[in-house]
């Protein structure tokens, strides 16, 4: 940890949303190639991306919405996938200063994105000014990157186009694979949702569920099972509000 | 595909992730206790992205085998802990190499 500079909150928060700004061009740029390969025209990616901010619900939205699925399915898949931001959201209010106002919350709710979650709360506590320096390139980063990829699949050639279809995927792997490789019960939950969603793309009795549904029965009867064989240790509560 | 029938998903999915996001932000002024929902609520990423990433990775790069070579070195990468964006552009290499031996293959 570096020591505090003089920047102003503001700046502090910029600084460290820059690197997650990199980061979200280069899979909003995915996004945009995917979104308009699959039938979406750029202004409707565009659209998805600026206001929803979050590429593991984007991208499931996009099969839900191109194959006529009904809003029910879109908006359970999308409470099921987004899910992880209700805990997101809890624990960074405990993370709030007193200079976080109620109309604050509202806003940095917006963009309350895995990475901004993570950087935010790795802080001891964090202001409202800061908060709004690290949200905003990320967003920006995000939209930007969507409206690149969407207008520059004409351009590219399709082996790039092709390569950059894996890269939203290489970030869930980021993800995913360090936790998994030192809990054994986050390999336990990974290796359940993985077999369940094979069964479901591989067995002819179950691959005419939706793309929606699939993603929620599985992540979630995965999910409940290793809650209920790997709980939580109980919290020794160490922060203090 | 056409605006007019898109707009009803954007807003739909627009407002479910944003609910999502404000709800607790806005109100949840105390902790979640049940050990259940703590731990339902900590697994259920690494669920989700799990079953959104097999077996859909296989088919992103419109060849399985150049898509088993970005996954390839995507988990090399990830197993190192390297950054998101390292990973998401060494699997985004890793394919445009396995494409080009493909089609040099014929």
């Amino acid at each position: 940890m570096r020591p505090e500079h003089q920047d102003s909150p503001f700046v502090r928060g910029l600084k460290d949303g820059i690197s997650i700004c990199i980061g979200y061009l280069s899979v909003g740029f995915a996004f945009g190639i995917f979104a308009v390969s699959e039938g979406l025209t750029p202004l409707e990616a565009i659209l998805i991306s600026a206001t929803n901010v979050t590429s593991a619900g984007q991208l499931a939205a996009v099969p839900v919405i191109l194959s006529g699925g009904t809003l029910f399915e879109l908006a359970a898949s999308q409470l099921i996938i987004n899910l992880r931001y209700t805990l997101m959201s809890i624990l960074l209010s405990q993370k709030f200063d007193s200079s976080v106002r109620l109309s604050d919350r509202f806003l940095i709710a917006f963009v309350n994105t895995d990475e901004v979650f993570a950087v935010a709360s790795s802080k001891k506590s964090v202001g409202r000014e800061y908060l709004f320096g690290l949200i905003l390139t990320p967003f920006l980063g995000w939209t930007a990157g969507t409206a690149a990829g969407a207008c520059a699949g004409d351009v590219l050639p399709a082996l790039v186009i092709s390569a950059l279809g894996i890269a939203i995927y290489g970030m869930f792997i980021a993800i995913v694979v360090p936790p998994a490789r030192e809990q054994r019960s986050v390999l336990f939950c990974v290796s359940i949702a993985i077999a369940l969603s094979c069964l479901f793309r591989f067995l002819p009795v179950l691959s005419g569920v939706q793309t929606g549904f699939v993603v929620i029965i599985c992540s979630v009867i995965a999910a409940a099972a290793a809650a209920a064989l790997f709980p939580l240790p109980e919290k020794e509560d160490g922060h203090e509000v | 595909m056409k605006f007019d029938a898109f707009l009803p998903y954007l807003l739909t999915m627009a407002l479910v992730t944003y609910l999502v996001r404000a709800v607790p932000l806005v109100l949840m002024k105390k902790k979640i206790e049940n050990r259940f929902v703590l731990s339902f609520l900590y697994y259920m990423p690494y669920a989700v992205l799990s079953v959104m990433t097999v077996p859909a990775v296989f088919f992103a790069t419109g060849h399985v085998l150049s898509a088993a070579a970005g996954v390839v070195v995507a988990l090399v990468l990830a197993f190192r802990k390297r950054d998101l964006l390292t990973v998401a552009i060494g699997a985004s290499v890793g394919v445009f190499f396995a494409q080009l031996l493909l089609q040099m293959m014929g």
